[in-house]
């Protein structure tokens, strides 16, 4: 008689985070892992609330600019984009031609630099050596020193206002942009050659952590996650907000919704956003107001409510605004498109492995002040 | 002989490899931080000493005057022991390491077999650090390691053997000046490829630095080590580097042979060996700064399904053309295009699982 007995194991939990360099800042995965596959995920986010919402509540509306730099931190421009049409949306504001083109520009850019930081942590999530990481501030350095230069703040700009600018761009301008978005296309292509093609990197990134556009739908994913499963959406062609319906880009769109196609659709919007900068330059006006005329100091829109989206780097980021016709806004809800993205990582993890677990959390390309808010 | 007494000719070589060992880890570690930084664009480091050449030796004494912290839960011998376990293998390779005709410690009848079982022996460290810090990602790596470590020494001891057979002796000394003038890459393509990408596992580094993946496991089995005891660890690690270059140069390259004419001095001897020793060290340091990491089942499946069977092929072609006595140049020939093969079958392979279809573009405008 032989006994048959098969070996038990236990599924063993593995705490990862806050406090580890896989994740992007101060989230927490508790991963049940059978040896190396990942079991379940249970994640944990909450680390960085700090109340943007309730704070901008208690300032005008002026003031909460700010905060949407401090939710937003890899895309501060688009943010205060988003944030600031709102607004206008409200009033019935008309924004100055040329102040429209130098918002857009800036935020093109900063989708860029944006872009570029998720390169450089993607390639690190994957383990590489810190060479991707190193390649993308090269590019990112440079935005961020033009972006210094216009509005005084390597980080927190606070430089769009409701109805326009806060001040004029530096003289420069036009050249500056112009040299800053053809080193940035040349970053592009060091980037392509460094990892789309590398054997280890298509091994570590196809079909990890796939969607499907169904999926994807389902969970309310948005921006390039959405979009490399295959939905060809995109709010800035879908609603074109600002000047966006004047511009021709394109929208690259995956087709197996996997890591290696989210950094695929990654890679050529930012192309396509290159694109988007050197026709604005070309169609800018060269001088005229910036600030829409007969500006009150405190802003008191009607009583009303609205919903602005835009696309931003990670996703749909929504704006809803509610005002009672005082100077500060009554409610202000932010749509966080990284945190609706993240919604989906243990759908995508389970069954992975421990190891897909971290790129697959690089791919959802994560802001935790803006998922924690 | 250094010296006349046997036991002072010892003790002299001793002190010379341990000499060596520290040597060789401080100038390793200011090399590697500095080839990564040039190759990233930065300066690397360069404010302790002239081109901070004295960095290293800044960090051993910070971390020799670090607490050596253990945590409670730590299994206490186990965990203290670990750092001379993995250390002890990497200087005990270096002692029957010849670098040329008459500098060595011992140079051993059996040595190319003693530096590949010795260097194996390391794994029981790192199986002891992970085991006994009672940490999970700790555990996890040393899992990985051993698994890494047990398949690689495979293909890796068939890359050897090899060349083993081609020069009919286990001896380093003797395998060096079996080579003449033309090395045994000539030869041996195929073994030279299959040893650096099994060397790049044996010594845990990119792209398979798995076992010790910061994104994922953060360290692993030297997650919880501080202070001197974790720059055992790192000392093993650089020594294990040094020990795999020079063997590489010594079985691949040719050693101390001047490829035009066999017998130089040994200043020239030490100048060559320098030279090939440096050549792949830097190609580790290269590959490692260039390439992301593979996952753990890719790492074993690329082993058992890709090198393993490959290194078959290279050993049957050396029995083919050693029995049947064909001239040398169908050894090469037959490696390289087994070589030639291996390469295409790992690029199609690492394209074939998910098929990459034509980029789809689709102008927005005009359409939707």
């Amino acid at each position: 008689m032989t006994i048959e007995r098969e070996l038990e194991t236990i599924d063993v939990n593995v705490n990862v985070g806050p406090q580890h360099p896989a994740t992007h800042g101060v989230f927490r995965m508790i991963l049940t892992v059978d040896g190396e596959l990942v079991v379940d995920l249970e994640p944990v986010i909450g680390y960085l609330h700090r109340g943007a919402e309730k704070l901008s509540e208690n300032c005008d509306y002026r003031q909460a600019i700010g905060f949407q730099d401090r939710t937003e931190y890899l895309a501060q421009f688009n943010a205060e984009q988003c944030y600031c049409i709102a607004v206008e949306k409200l009033m019935g504001l008309e924004v100055p031609e040329r102040a429209e083109y130098i918002r857009v520009i800036l935020a093109e850019l900063n989708r860029i630099a944006s872009h570029f930081m998720f390169m450089g942590a993607l390639g690190t999530d994957l383990g590489a050596f810190g060479t991707p990481y190193m390649y993308a501030f090269r590019e990112r350095e440079r935005m961020q020193d033009l972006f210094e230069e216009i509005t005084g703040d390597r980080m927190m700009y606070s430089y769009f206002r409701v109805g326009g600018l806060a001040w004029e761009v530096p003289e420069d301008f036009v050249e500056r942009t112009r040299w800053v978005v053809k080193e940035a296309r040349q970053g592009v292509a060091d980037i392509d050659g460094l990892l789309t093609e590398n054997e280890v990197f298509l091994a570590r990134s196809r079909g990890i952590g796939a969607m499907t556009a169904e999926q994807a739908i389902d969970w309310g994913l948005s921006g390039p996650m959405l979009r490399a499963s295959g939905v060809r959406f995109d709010l800035r062609r879908a609603e074109p907000y600002s000047i966006y319906d004047r511009l021709e880009f394109d929208i690259p769109v995956g087709e197996r919704g996997d890591v290696y196609d989210r950094y695929l659709v990654r890679l050529e919007e930012m192309r396509q956003s290159a694109r988007i900068v050197e026709q604005c330059l070309d169609q800018m006006p060269k001088d005229g107001p910036i600030v829409a005329p007969g500006l009150k100091r405190v802003l008191r829109p009607p009583p009303g409510e609205v919903y602005m989206r835009a696309e931003n780097p990670r996703g749909e980021y929504g704006i809803y605004l509610i005002s009672k016709g005082a100077d500060k806004p009554y409610r202000l809800k932010i749509r966080s498109p990284a945190f609706c993205n993240l919604s989906a990582l243990r759908t995508m993890t389970v069954g992975q492995y421990v190891a897909d677990a971290v790129v697959i959390l690089g791919s959802v390309d994560i802001v935790l002040s803006e998922v924690d808010r | 002989m250094i010296a006349d007494n046997p036991w002072i000719d010892a003790i002299v070589r001793t002190l010379l490899v341990v000499l060596l060992v520290i040597v060789v880890a401080l100038i390793l570690i200011w090399l590697e931080r500095k080839v990564a930084g040039r190759i990233q664009m930065r300066l690397g480091p360069m404010v302790v000493g002239p081109y901070g050449l004295l960095q290293s030796v800044a960090d051993a004494i910070k971390l020799l005057t670090k607490e050596d912290l253990r945590p409670d839960t730590a299994d206490r011998w186990v965990f203290e022991l670990a750092p001379f376990v993995a250390f002890m293998p990497s200087v005990l390779t270096l002692i029957s390491l010849p670098f040329t005709a008459d500098l060595f410690v011992r140079n051993l009848e059996l040595g190319l077999f003693y530096i590949v079982a010795v260097s194996g022996l390391s794994i029981v460290g790192l199986l002891m650090a992970g085991w006994g810090s009672a940490n999970k990602y700790a555990l996890l790596g040393a899992v990985r390691a051993a698994a890494q470590l047990i398949s690689y020494e495979i293909p890796l001891v068939l890359a050897i053997l090899g060349v083993a057979m081609v020069a009919g002796t286990l001896n380093l000394a003797d395998i060096v000046n079996g080579q003449g003038r033309v090395p045994y890459i000539a030869w041996q393509p195929l073994g030279f490829a299959i040893f650096i990408i099994a060397t790049l596992a044996e010594l845990y580094r990119n792209p398979f630095d798995i076992p010790t993946a910061d994104s994922e496991i953060v360290g692993g089995p030297f997650i919880e080590y501080s202070g001197i005891r974790w720059a055992m660890f790192f000392f093993a690690e650089y020594i294990n580097v040094f020990v795999f270059s020079v063997l590489g140069s010594l079985v691949f390259l040719g050693g101390w042979n001047w490829p035009l004419g066999n017998e130089v001095g040994w200043p020239l001897q030490v100048v060559l060996i320098l030279v090939k020793t440096s050549a792949m060290l830097f190609l580790f340091m290269w590959l490692r700064v260039s390439l992301p990491r593979l996952r753990i089942d890719q790492l074993m499946s690329f082993c058992w399904q890709v090198l393993l069977p490959f290194a078959f092929l290279g050993i049957i072609i050396n029995g083919f053309v050693l029995v049947y006595e064909w001239p040398d140049v169908m050894l090469g020939l037959l490696s390289g295009v087994a070589a030639l093969i291996a390469g295409a079958a790992v690029y199609r392979g690492s394209r074939r699982a998910v098929p990459r279809q034509p980029w789809s573009l689709v102008s927005a405008r005009g359409i939707d």
